[in-house]
């Protein structure tokens, strides 16, 4: 199985990304240059954290319109895995890929640090290897996590399980408090209807290793490689 | 730029949507609000967008689709459209 990571202009992420899959799960990857248009031959596309084009006008609102998205947009419509991580996420969502959109954090303030996030769905090529209800330590660092989508919206994420994980206290209670940057429903990261893309604020590549301080991110990883595994 | 090519400017304002959370504004209500100005009741703080146009391209309704697709996000943002 092969794995890219793309590197937009801003991408601050990618190496520990390419280091997580490389290294720690001992899995093939190359990075894809924003401008490059082939994806052929691989398996799942990382799209990292970092500032995209400085996150100038809004979070993802540029990269949105790079030469490599119309090939991530075609990989994922054919059921390539495409996940999207921070400013990733933010990416996707300008992208329309996954719905809704990122508001400045209530706070106004960038927050680094760990979080809970709780499981919701444990059937999904991203949380095959968690279990419903498993809280996950695991880093945020953002100033425009706040998620926001008309009512419509909600009620189809939630109706449909496509809320994947979701900002809750060290026992997996939701409360307002564990809800670092007042995204709606305290959520933290969903899915499109055919779960092949997930957007996550929270951090994976940077809780897979024991010297991070958290290894609860490398359950999304191994995850993927499971899901890729049974699909090959 | 040629010198005699027209111009024309167009000033886009973006504005959070209705009900749309807007945390800059209400940080600044609360912050005018905390110097005694008590009669401000909402605070919407947006962007303020020039854009100089060649004559013969300068039409509105290209200006609206340079909304729709790049300067606004419309799921959380308005914008009004005006020539200068």
């Amino acid at each position: 199985m092969k794995f890219g990571v793309v590197i937009f202009p801003g991408s601050n992420c990618d190496m520990d990304s390419f280091y997580v899959i490389k290294e720690v799960l001992k899995e093939e990857v190359e990075y894809i240059w924003h401008q490059d248009t082939d994806l052929e031959g691989f398996d799942c596309i990382i799209l990292p954290g970092g500032f995209s084009y400085g996150d100038y006008l809004r979070c993802g609102a540029i990269a949105r319109f790079s030469p490599v998205m119309s090939a991530v947009r075609d990989f994922a419509s054919k059921g390539g895995l495409v996940i999207g991580i921070c400013n990733g996420f933010q990416i996707l969502l300008e992208a329309g890929m996954l719905p809704g959109a990122m508001l400045r954090n209530t706070s106004l303030r960038f927050i680094c640090k760990f979080v809970n996030v709780r499981v919701e769905n444990d059937q999904t090529p991203w949380t095959n290897h968690a279990h419903k209800g498993m809280v996950l330590r695991i880093p945020i660092a953002h100033n425009e996590g706040n998620y926001t989508a008309d009512e419509e919206t909600i009620r189809r994420l939630e109706g449909e399980g496509r809320v994947i994980l979701r900002y809750c206290d060290e026992k997996g209670e939701v409360t307002p408090e564990s809800n670092p940057n007042g995204a709606m429903q305290n959520i933290a990261g969903i899915c499109n209807r055919e779960f092949n893309v997930f957007g996550l604020m929270p951090h994976p590549e940077r809780s897979s290793e024991d010297i991070l301080g958290s290894t609860d991110g490398k359950v999304i990883w191994d995850s993927v490689v499971e899901y890729l595994n049974q699909k090959a | 730029m040629e010198e005699n090519s027209e111009q024309v400017r167009y000033a886009v304002y973006i504005t959070p949507k209705r009900g749309v959370l807007d945390p800059q504004g209400q940080a600044a209500l609360q912050a005018l609000k905390a110097l005694g100005y008590g009669e401000v009741d909402d605070v919407r703080i947006g962007k303020y967008i020039i854009l100089s146009l060649k004559g013969d391209g300068a039409k509105e309704e290209r200006v609206r689709e340079m909304c729709e697709k790049l300067l606004a996000n419309p799921i959380i943002e308005d914008y009004e459209v005006s020539m200068e």
